[in-house]
């Protein structure tokens, strides 16, 4: 049976989770423990040497990279995935690759830093967050926000037309991260929180409360860090990420 | 005709420049001048929100994101467009869709962050970078080039094996970028400089050193970034990137 190597905590993890679940496509759940370093063990290594998740292992094919992994599903599925899940038609298609590509360095980069910043920045910096990183990191979060409903959502239900795509999936699980941390983006935004609970009724609410559980049970997570037996191993890592 | 805006200092023009001549696919070169911030005007600002190149405006379809581009490209030219530029094989596909998703932020952050340190750091934050924040952003452009080598290149001819691929352009063209500013990444990588000499005879050794012609012959870019009527927009964008 397929394999998908997965923490919930992780944003694209939860995307391919949510795609995978919501199209009944079957597969063993591999937990990885990122706040356990897990994706530093050796095993995990021999699985991937980027230690990253998600990770695919269908077969002896192993797969990185969410938005890889879910067009995958979506070619491998195509009999029982319908078109408009990542539309055959050149123009939609295009508008899905345009999406999935400008999010890596823009939503999903700025949510996850807000994220990560109030997360952990104090035990892994030993210092309170400098005001001024703070401002720009929500500033930069508040831009992709804009550009979300400004030019790809625009007044539609969901960013292709009517009707839903990974793109949305991919989407929505960046902004509920920084919740993890008591930061909501939706807050002030009732497009986005429209569209949000399109996307929730699409996919199914509880599948997708069930998918941010553990994100919202999170705030013990610094502690959980911490007290870790690989937290001198991981702070280095993290330090790097914060400078 | 196709009209496609460009600026070949910037890398991901320079993969849809180089794809698009090499197929022969008739486009008009729009030039976007970045350097003068053209990309700021609000002519540009109506043909693409985000204010980024490239952008392709095909009859009435306007498209940006250099990735979604070229996919679009393959699909629209397919029937001329031989299927190793982008398989249609699952696993073929995946392992493409793979790179073009990981070098977002990796290869293409990475060298890109050594290129513009030295030279839009100094011009947009007034003072010259700290050696050690240089020194960071070279080791991790050391790692990209590594996992490049060692996960997606391996001991293949291309980064999909035997036949080149739009991942191979999209990563040439990022390795190049440093070279701007005298640091070549190639350097005591010869499973790199011979997969390059391969990319390049696959595109056109003319058309390659075309391509990367403006790139090379950078000089009074601080000068010119100054004087320009949108050095304030310049400001305020990149001091949220470099904080």
């Amino acid at each position: 049976m397929m394999e998908l190597y997965l923490d919930l905590m992780s944003p694209p993890c939860r995307s391919v989770f949510l795609f995978a679940r919501a199209l009944r496509i079957p597969f063993e759940f591999k937990v990885v423990d990122l706040a356990a370093g897990q994706q530093y063990s050796k095993e995990f290594g021999d699985i991937s040497i980027v230690r990253k998740v998600p990770v695919m292992k269908d077969g002896s094919f192993i797969l990185t990279e969410s938005t890889a992994i879910l067009e995958y599903l979506v070619q491998k599925y195509s009999g029982s995935v319908a078109d408009h899940w990542f539309p055959a038609d050149l123009q939609q298609r295009a508008r899905v690759n345009e999406y999935l590509s400008w999010q890596h360095v823009n939503l999903r980069a700025h949510c996850s830093k807000v994220f990560l910043l109030r997360a952990l920045y104090q035990i892994v910096m030993d210092s309170e967050i400098p005001k001024e990183t703070m401002d720009f990191a929500v500033e930069n979060l508040k831009q992709s926000l804009n550009l979300l409903e400004e030019k790809f959502l625009q007044g539609k239900p969901f960013i292709l037309g009517d009707k839903i795509s990974v793109a949305d999936v991919v989407a929505v699980v960046e902004i509920m991260q920084p919740f993890g941390t008591g930061f909501d983006g939706f807050e002030g935004r009732p497009k986005l929180i429209a569209w949000r609970d399109r996307v929730k009724k699409e996919l199914g609410e509880k599948l997708f409360e069930e998918a941010h559980e553990a994100l919202m049970k999170s705030s013990n997570m610094p502690q959980k860090l911490k007290n870790s037996g690989n937290f001198a191993q991981l702070k280095p890592i993290l330090q790097k990420f914060f400078r | 005709m196709m009209e496609l805006y460009l600026d070949l200092i910037s890398p991901p023009c320079r993969a849809v420049f180089l794809f698009a001549k090499a197929l022969g696919i008739p486009f008009e070169f729009k030039y976007v001048d970045l350097i003068a911030g053209q990309q700021y005007s609000s002519e540009f600002g109506e043909l693409n929100i985000v204010a980024k190149i490239p952008v392709m405006k095909d009859g009435g379809f306007t498209l940006s994101e250099s990735t979604a581009i070229l996919k679009y490209l393959v699909q629209k030219y397919s029937g001329s467009v031989g299927d190793h530029w982008f398989p249609a094989g699952l696993q073929q596909r995946a392992r493409a869709n793979e790179y073009l998703s990981w070098q977002h932020v990796n290869l293409r952050a990475h060298c890109s962050k050594v290129f513009l340190l030295r030279t839009l750091f100094p011009v947009i934050m007034g003072f010259e970078v700290l050696e050690e924040t240089m020194d960071a952003a070279l080791e991790n452009m050391k790692q990209s080039l590594n996992l490049l080598e060692e996960k997606f290149l391996q001991n293949k001819q291309f980064i999909l094996g035997d036949k080149i691929s739009v991942a191979d352009v999209v990563a040439v063209v990022e390795i190049m970028q440093p070279l701007g500013i005298g640091v070549d990444g190639f350097e005591g990588r010869p499973k790199l400089i011979a997969w390059r000499g391969r990319v390049k005879e696959e595109l056109g050794e003319e058309l390659f050193d075309d391509a990367h012609k403006a790139l090379m012959q950078l000089s009074g870019l601080p000068e010119k970034l100054k004087s320009s009527s949108e050095f304030e927009k310049f400001k305020l964008r990149f001091q949220r990137f470099f904080n």
